[in-house]
């Protein structure tokens, strides 16, 4: 891929210079009328607005409404339209469940796909290298660095919610415990989800914690 | 260099989070908004951060990473002309 524009580098912790650029792209699209600032602003305060509120109400609706927590496992974006919250963008949002016997962990392998509508945008770590990395080659360890010991017979199940690491854009990559052994689509992706270009989003769910996700 | 997963690595995770400075706010909507135009997809932002040149994409931050792409496919839709972001910031 040649990359065909010219720009002086743009380097970490140089954040004004950073800064400038996208104030100048802004002006300038705006300009050509590819945008209206209405529109920029609007992405700006749907942004600060999300939190893990949402992704919260989600859960324990599902704590205390057990046909509403099977539909929540069956189509969490139908689930989330249910109790009226914004599901996001992504057509396909998943919900899994952790349970005494199965434990999940979700990493964007290529990058950051995060169901940033019910959690908010991702935390650092979950964009960081170490997270992306670690979180296949050595899930158990990510886990007790977070404070989570597992028992040895508890299953970890590591989801990747990159779209496009399968053949099928809205693929889920199943990874055993100690990385890439196992690889299987997610069994509640049906054919007609998978045809989208989707995002694949997840959303950890469990009595303890919400965790992490998708775009 | 983009795709991470499985790399052998025991590098610590660090935890310590930081408020979205304004610029990495306006970068977001900025690709958000060119989304919903149908201008870009989240697949071409992807593309447009994997083309980066390794060295590049290690230094860079995660927002200066989006400001790239968002850069390099409007680049290649023709939306701006090359140079042409750098011949404002000069002026």
């Amino acid at each position: 891929m040649s990359h065909d524009h010219d720009h002086a580098p743009i380097t970490n912790g140089d954040e004004p210079a950073a800064a400038a650029r996208a104030h100048a792209l802004e002006e300038l699209l705006v300009e050509k009328g590819v945008l209206r600032r209405e529109d920029v602003r609007e992405g700006i305060d749907w942004l600060v607005s999300r939190t893990p509120a949402d992704g919260a109400r989600l859960v324990a609706r599902a704590w205390v409404d057990p046909e509403f927590k099977q539909r929540l496992l069956e189509d969490a974006r139908a689930a989330a339209l249910e109790l009226g919250l914004d599901p996001g963008p992504s057509p396909v949002l998943v919900a899994v469940e952790n349970t005494a016997h199965v434990h999940h962990m979700v990493v964007c392998t290529l990058c950051s796909c995060y169901p940033r509508a019910l959690l908010g945008p991702p935390p650092d770590w979950y964009k960081s290298f170490p997270y992306r990395t670690r979180a296949v080659s050595d899930p158990r360890g990510v886990l007790t660095e977070f404070g989570v010991e597992l028992d040895d017979d508890v299953e970890l199940h590591v989801l990747d919610s990159t779209a496009d690491r399968d053949p099928a854009p809205a693929g889920w990559q199943r990874g055993a415990d100690r990385g890439r052994a196992g690889r299987a689509r997610h069994p509640r992706l049906d054919d007609r989800r998978r045809s989208a270009r989707a995002q694949a989003s997840a959303l950890i769910f469990s009595r303890a914690r919400v965790f992490a996700g998708c775009r | 260099m983009h795709d991470r997963g499985g790399w052998s690595s025991d590098a610590p995770i660090d935890r310590s989070e930081h408020t979205l400075a304004d610029w990495e706010l306006l970068t977001d909507a900025l690709v958000g908004a060119l989304g919903r135009q149908g201008v870009m997809n989240v697949d071409e932002l992807r593309r447009g951060i994997e083309s980066m040149p390794p060295d590049e994409y290690e230094r860079a931050s995660y927002y200066e990473r989006w400001l790239y792409s968002a850069e390099t496919i409007l680049t290649e839709k023709g939306l701006i002309a090359p140079g042409e972001l750098d011949a404002r910031l000069a002026g």
